[in-house]
């Protein structure tokens, strides 16, 4: 059965790194539903998190494929349960229907977005949550003329507790023997 | 005491030169003792070959005729000495023609670093003349590549690329040198790498893991070993010896992990795989512990994965993480180096010998023998078989010759009865089944053993896929016998179009050159034999020949290789006939 999972893969920071990250996808016609790549708490080590739809079968072969890559440190997959995330998204609307609308207020009130920019012939609102919250609020919007829109891939933070340092140091005892 | 420190105060001034960065390359190479390499010159690497000019007398540059051959050449030479194989190209075309070969020595875990040269950095990205991505292109067939783009990069990139080709399982590397990088100055020193972050390539082999494969194995009534090219690689032929002495287990091979244990030997039951041996494939569906060591459950070892030793548990000596559980779930993973894993593992098994499970396998054989294999390597009437070719050669060689063999039919009747008493002595392209691998590899084989015999078993079809290395035999006298086994037809895929596609021959049929003339054309003495009387004296005359020989033996047109799993069906289901 599929299911959606969030991959962290943490990489040295190198160019090129990213075709190899995904190489491991294309080659095994993996869609990749979501890309954020950031830095991670550990200097110079990137965190890609990655979302996708899968088999847990086939996301555990993934991941220990990723793993291989000589410059890719480590990767872990999670269920939805195991992590805490969250997505932001731009929408560009015309200012007329912001001041003439009354639709300010139920914006803010109701879907805790808020306004980032406003200009006299745009309004920039940001929506951050789940991709459920901010397609709601697309749908909201989008009777008024919605003029870009934009969302961001998943960011995501891990509920287990073990530090990524630690398993870097783990396997740092394990290179040593 | 005295000489010591002063050493240590020595080292730590450790003087640095200034060089250019064509010179870092050919330095690295003697750095990481380097003595041969195999490649073509073009525009975008001529730096470097100005330096192999200069540097021929300590690092020999042999110039194959196609870059697929100085690949395919660099991983014969890999194989069968057991080093790193190098291979160098200019960019573009120089670069993508390296690629078949990258993708062959990553299936099949070759160490292997090739060299490319690539446009000025200011011109990467615009389209330049011979101008390709080929970091990109060969991401997915590399172990590690690098595009180095300054010459300060060269000695680092370059230790790494030698520890990272050679450690763990090995693999291809590619380093992409822009000509900037080349030409500009650097001030060199050389320092072997010897450890990556979080880069394992030996996991330490955990105890506990041991002691529960040890008790599997103990208890078992009818083990059985699979053994596969790990064994080579961690030159663990003396521990799978005694591993299979002591406990009595029947083991059996797949294409790659061939000669790591001598073909007489008693314990030793066979093949594996669509055209392996019949015991071997049935059995593995009765056995109680399946025990695979450095093997990694290819598709065509397997078969039908539904239909694939559920019967048993499954021990997997193996050290690369990604394959454990990857095909066949294990009940216990000894995660490491197969050398290190069985030297751990010896202590704790009990002596055994398994009689009656082995009397299982010599029935199988037996059947084997009166359907297929008597047929098949003795003849005595009708056309050449490629079998009896191949028993005729053991005669001559012993067991003691290299066989290096391209793929299809040829290949797997080599494979199934040739004779090997010494390790790395089948090289053959297991994963990837290249066309044309063999004459390169088999030049590269030779020089990387120049005390063995080599032999190229070919057919008429992979042969005129890299027969232009004919030309590499013409230039530098290397000796390697050159034994065509011809039946007109690309074989394996006219016995499939023969099974399977009701016999419509969709251009498998080959209309072939005059074999002798070309290789007389190249300087090489050849023959050719279509009659049984013959075929012994001309085997002869091949081997006993002093310098390259081509033999061209004719063989039945439409001759089939059985046993045969057909594909999609179980071990179990292996036909005879």
């Amino acid at each position: 059965m599929k299911k959606t999972f969030t991959l962290s893969v943490f990489t040295a920071n190198k160019a090129g790194l990213l075709h190899r990250v995904t190489t491991g996808f294309t080659r095994r016609k993996i869609n990749i539903e979501s890309l954020t790549v950031s830095e991670s708490e550990i200097p110079n080590i990137h965190r890609y998190t990655i979302v996708v739809h899968l088999e847990e079968e086939n996301v555990k072969r993934l991941v220990v494929a990723l793993e291989k890559q000589i410059e890719v440190h480590k990767a872990f997959y999670h269920g939805e349960e195991d992590v805490v995330y969250q997505e932001i998204a731009l929408y560009k609307i015309p200012s007329g229907v912001i001041v003439h609308g009354g639709l300010a207020e139920k914006i803010v009130r109701q879907h805790g977005a808020r306004m980032l920019a406003a200009e006299p012939k745009f309004t920039v609102i940001e929506k951050t949550g789940h991709a459920e919250e901010i397609e709601a609020l697309f749908k909201e919007l989008e009777p008024f003329n919605i003029l870009e829109f934009t969302r961001s891939g998943r960011v995501a933070i891990t509920k287990p507790m073990r530090e990524l340092r630690e398993y870097l140091e783990e396997l740092e005892m394990a290179a040593a023997n | 005491m005295e000489t010591l420190t002063a050493t240590k105060s020595k080292s730590k001034k450790k003087k640095t030169e200034r060089i250019h960065g064509c010179e870092a390359v050919v330095r690295c190479l003697l750095e990481e003792g380097v003595d041969l390499m195999y490649g073509y010159p073009g525009g975008a690497i001529m730096p470097v070959y100005d330096e192999l000019y200069k540097y021929q007398d300590q690092l020999q540059h042999v110039l194959v005729r196609h870059e697929e051959g100085a690949t395919h050449a660099a991983q014969g030479y890999a194989r069968a000495s057991g080093r790193v194989g190098v291979c160098i190209a200019t960019s573009g075309p120089g670069a993508t023609n390296l690629v078949t070969g990258i993708a062959d020595a990553m299936i099949d875990s070759t160490p292997m670093v090739c060299i490319t040269g690539q446009v000025p950095k200011h011109l990467l990205g615009s389209d330049a003349f011979q101008e390709t991505d080929i970091i990109g292109i060969t991401m997915p067939v590399t172990k590690w590549n690098y595009q180095i783009t300054k010459a300060s990069e060269i000695p680092e990139i370059f230790a790494k690329a030698f520890f990272i080709a050679k450690s763990g399982r090995p693999g291809p590397v590619l380093i992409d040198i822009t000509k900037n990088a080349q030409f500009d100055e650097l001030d060199f020193d050389y320092t072997p790498c010897t450890k990556l972050d979080s880069y394992v390539p030996r996991p330490p082999v955990k105890e506990e893991k041991v002691k529960e494969a040890a008790e599997l194995i103990n208890n078992a009534k009818r083990p059985y070993i699979l053994f596969g090219q790990g064994v080579i690689l961690s030159q663990a032929e003396e521990e799978l010896k005694q591993l299979v002495e002591k406990t009595g287990i029947p083991a059996a091979w797949t294409i790659m992990g061939l000669s790591a244990m001598p073909t007489n030997h008693p314990l030793n039951v066979g093949m594996l795989g669509m055209h392996g041996n019949y015991g071997p494939n049935v059995l593995t569906n009765e056995c109680d512990v399946l025990i695979a060591i450095g093997m990694r459950f290819d598709d065509r070892v397997t078969g039908n994965l539904a239909k694939y030793a559920k019967q048993a548990k499954v021990i997997h000596i193996e050290i690369d993480p990604a394959e454990i559980d990857k095909n066949v779930k294990t009940e216990v993973a000894i995660l490491g180096d197969a050398k290190e894993a069985m030297t751990a593992l010896l202590p704790h098994l009990k002596k055994n010998s398994h009689k009656k499970w082995h009397q299982k396998f010599k029935d199988c054989d037996k059947e084997e023998y009166e359907k297929v294999i008597k047929g098949e390597t003795e003849p005595t009437d009708g056309e050449l078989t490629m079998g009896e070719v191949i028993r005729d050669l053991n005669d001559l060689t012993n067991g003691d010759a290299i066989i290096v063999t391209d793929v299809g039919q040829h290949q797997m009747i080599a494979c199934r009865y040739a004779h090997f008493n010494k390790t790395k002595s089948n090289i053959t392209s297991g994963g990837l089944g290249t066309m044309g691998f063999c004459l390169p590899a088999a030049i590269g084989a030779k020089m990387g053993a120049p005390d063995r015999d080599v032999i190229a078993v070919i057919g008429d079809g992979g042969f005129q896929m890299t027969i232009q290395e004919l030309g590499v035999i013409l230039q530098t006298g290397v000796n390697v016998k050159i034994l065509i086994l011809n039946n007109e037809f690309l074989g394996m895929v006219r016995q499939w179009q023969q099974l399977f596609f009701d016999k419509r021959y969709a251009s498998t049929e080959m209309v072939n050159p005059d074999f002798q003339l070309l290789a007389q054309a190249y300087g090489i003495k050849a023959q050719r034999v279509s009659e049984r009387d013959q075929l012994g004296t001309a085997l002869k005359n091949m081997m006993e020949h002093d310098g390259s020989f081509l033999l061209e033996v004719m063989v039945g047109k439409e001759n089939n290789v059985f046993p045969m799993v057909p594909s999609g069906a179980g071990v179990a289901d292996i036909r005879l006939e």
